[in-house]
């Protein structure tokens, strides 16, 4: 950290530029072999669904039909609403856990417990099902309904979505809260900052750089996971295929539809969480990794340079 | 009660190991006090003490003739609550000895920070006295900079302006040079230096015997949680009467 590098290279007489070795390179017959085998397998694959029985020509046919369309928004949709569950849910839970009231931490404990113990599918489930024991819901003064009418499918995946993500979520955010050194509480209550304060504005910040990581892992593997909600009837994207898939008679062909709908988000949501985590990462390493634009922009302009030969 | 630090039979353990075993001493408002001892002496949780980091088991502790910690009614006392207890922190400045300044905020917003959001400052008012401070401790020009673009030793300069943009009329140093590199060492001693000529009070937990006998006004040698020795910086360190003192001095001159 202190020490100091010379950048101006050694002094003196320039002394002429030294000549640049050349030699045989050592010749790597094993990648040669592996990166053969490795066509030949794809080029196996490929031609296998070529000659398979797939009519091709109904993905682009189907791919902005309304129905699956739909499907897209809901799936958007009902994801975006479970990890705000989840987050919120998980966060209230993160600061329960680590409180000093054994009530409300053991309560925290048994949440997490039982939803990261059981099987989301399930959950679904069990959400879509619990009008077989309750026949009401009555909440006392403020709303009553028969069950059935409450529990929509849109509910269900949401609760049974949401909810367990917030089990997960919980322990994402107790572990970032817990990376942060204790050093910082010590320095921020010393200047008299309250608790709360101490939290959100230092302890906070410096835990999103352990949690937006694994969060925006999450949001991946929530957009995948939503396509169980298929289990509550809920109008999803996958729904939407196979309903799309049965009525036209291209079944394959919409799952793999739903296959490149499906990668199409995903792929947007890993960009998205690339310069999320750039962002909460500033302070912490002394260089931020460049973004891929200012990359093309460097290999652009290096590339005019290398022409030159041996650049000093 | 003039002391600005007045400790009773301070006495504090962490579990079964008692840290510190009856300490006395009392600070003049303007001294500066400095803290020597072997490793595990307990200075340093001393220190804590002093802001309430650390609760003390037994004793009395005052800061500027309040107790510390505890509000005594009649002959019974009851504990502060933490806002009581964050009020009063604000009157005491600390440094620490790995620094801790928040890495998420440039030098300045680290300055401004407590100003901002404890003292309810505007932002315009703290900032520009946090280039003061900034100037004052040789750093104007790494405003900007986050601490991971510090060395070692501007960080603590700028853990010094932090601390003294809540203008505390105490501060507290916990070894404020120990994780420095040697050369990095002198130009925070300068300006703790400098601030004990503006007649800032200081208590300096510190392994600089230089810095204690040219800077100190008084001098206390803690051994095994008890104050063995304690004056003049000439007298404690040049003329120690105690053998505990004697020989931790042969060590580290």
């Amino acid at each position: 950290m202190t020490t100091k590098i010379d950048k101006t290279g050694p002094v003196g007489t320039p002394s002429p530029a030294p000549e640049n070795i050349k030699a045989i390179p050592v010749r790597h017959y094993g990648r040669w072999i592996s990166a053969v085998v490795a066509i030949a397998v794809l080029a196996m694959l490929v031609y296998a669904f070529a000659k398979g029985d797939v009519n091709w020509a109904a993905i682009p046919d189907y791919f902005f039909d309304g129905e699956v369309l739909k499907g897209v928004r809901n799936t958007i949709w009902i994801t975006i609403l479970s990890m705000v569950l989840g987050v919120a849910l998980g966060i209230v839970l993160a600061v329960m856990r680590l409180s000093k009231n054994p009530v409300t931490s053991s309560i925290a404990w048994g949440y997490i417990w039982f939803f990261r113990g059981t099987p989301v599918y399930v959950q679904l489930l069990v959400w879509f099902n619990l009008g077989l024991v309750f026949k009401y819901i009555n909440i006392m003064p403020i709303y009553k309904d028969e069950w059935s009418d409450f529990m929509t499918p849109f509910l269900a995946a949401l609760l049974g979505l949401g909810l367990n993500e917030a089990a997960y979520m919980a322990e994402i955010c107790r572990a970032g809260i817990q990376s942060v050194d204790e050093g910082q509480t010590e320095a921020a209550q010393a200047l008299g900052m309250s608790h709360a304060k101490t939290l959100r504005r230092v302890v906070l910040p410096q835990a999103m750089r352990v949690i937006v990581p694994p969060t925006g892992n999450e949001f991946i593997n929530m957009l995948k996971t939503t396509s169980l909600v298929i289990a509550v009837q809920y109008w999803d994207l996958l729904q939407a295929t196979s309903e799309v898939g049965q009525n036209s008679g291209a079944t394959a062909e919409m799952l793999f539809l739903a296959a490149a709908w499906y990668l199409i988000l995903t792929s947007v949501l890993s960009v998205g969480q690339y310069y999320l985590e750039r962002y909460y990462a500033r302070g912490t390493s002394r260089n931020l990794p460049t973004t891929p634009l200012q990359r093309i922009r460097v290999n652009l302009l290096s590339g005019s340079n290398r022409q030159g030969g041996v650049s000093a | 009660m003039n002391a600005m630090v007045k400790a009773e039979g301070v006495h504090k353990s962490f579990g079964a190991v008692q840290v510190l075993k009856g300490i006395d001493l009392e600070v003049a408002p303007r001294e500066v006090f400095c803290l020597i001892g072997p490793s595990g002496s307990g200075k340093s949780t001393f220190l804590r003490c002093i802001n309430h980091l650390e609760k003390i088991n037994s004793g009395r502790l005052y800061v500027d003739g309040d107790l510390v910690g505890y509000r005594q009614k009649g002959d019974k006392l009851f504990e502060l609550k933490d806002r009581e207890v964050a009020a009063k922190r604000r009157d005491i400045g600390m440094v620490f000895q790995r620094f801790n300044l928040f890495p998420h905020m440039t030098a300045l917003e680290n300055v401004i920070e407590a100003p901002v959001q404890v003292k309810r400052e505007t932002k315009a008012v703290a900032r520009e006295r946090a280039r003061k401070l900034l100037d004052r401790v040789g750093l104007a020009d790494k405003a900007g900079n986050y601490p991971s673009q510090l060395s070692g030793g501007q960080q603590q300069r700028v853990a010094i302006a932090r601390a003294l943009a809540m203008e505390p009329k105490l501060m507290l140093f916990d070894e404020p040079t120990s994780a420095l590199d040697p050369e990095l060492v002198g130009d925070v001693l300068d300006v703790m230096r400098g601030l004990a000529e503006d007649g800032m009070t200081m208590i300096v937990v510190t392994h600089e015997m230089g810095f204690a006998r040219e800077v100190g006004d008084s001098v206390v040698f803690m051994d095994d949680g008890v104050v063995v020795e304690s004056g003049l910086p000439r007298e404690v360190l040049t003329n120690p009467q105690h053998e505990r003192t004697k020989s931790f001095l042969s060590k580290v001159l």
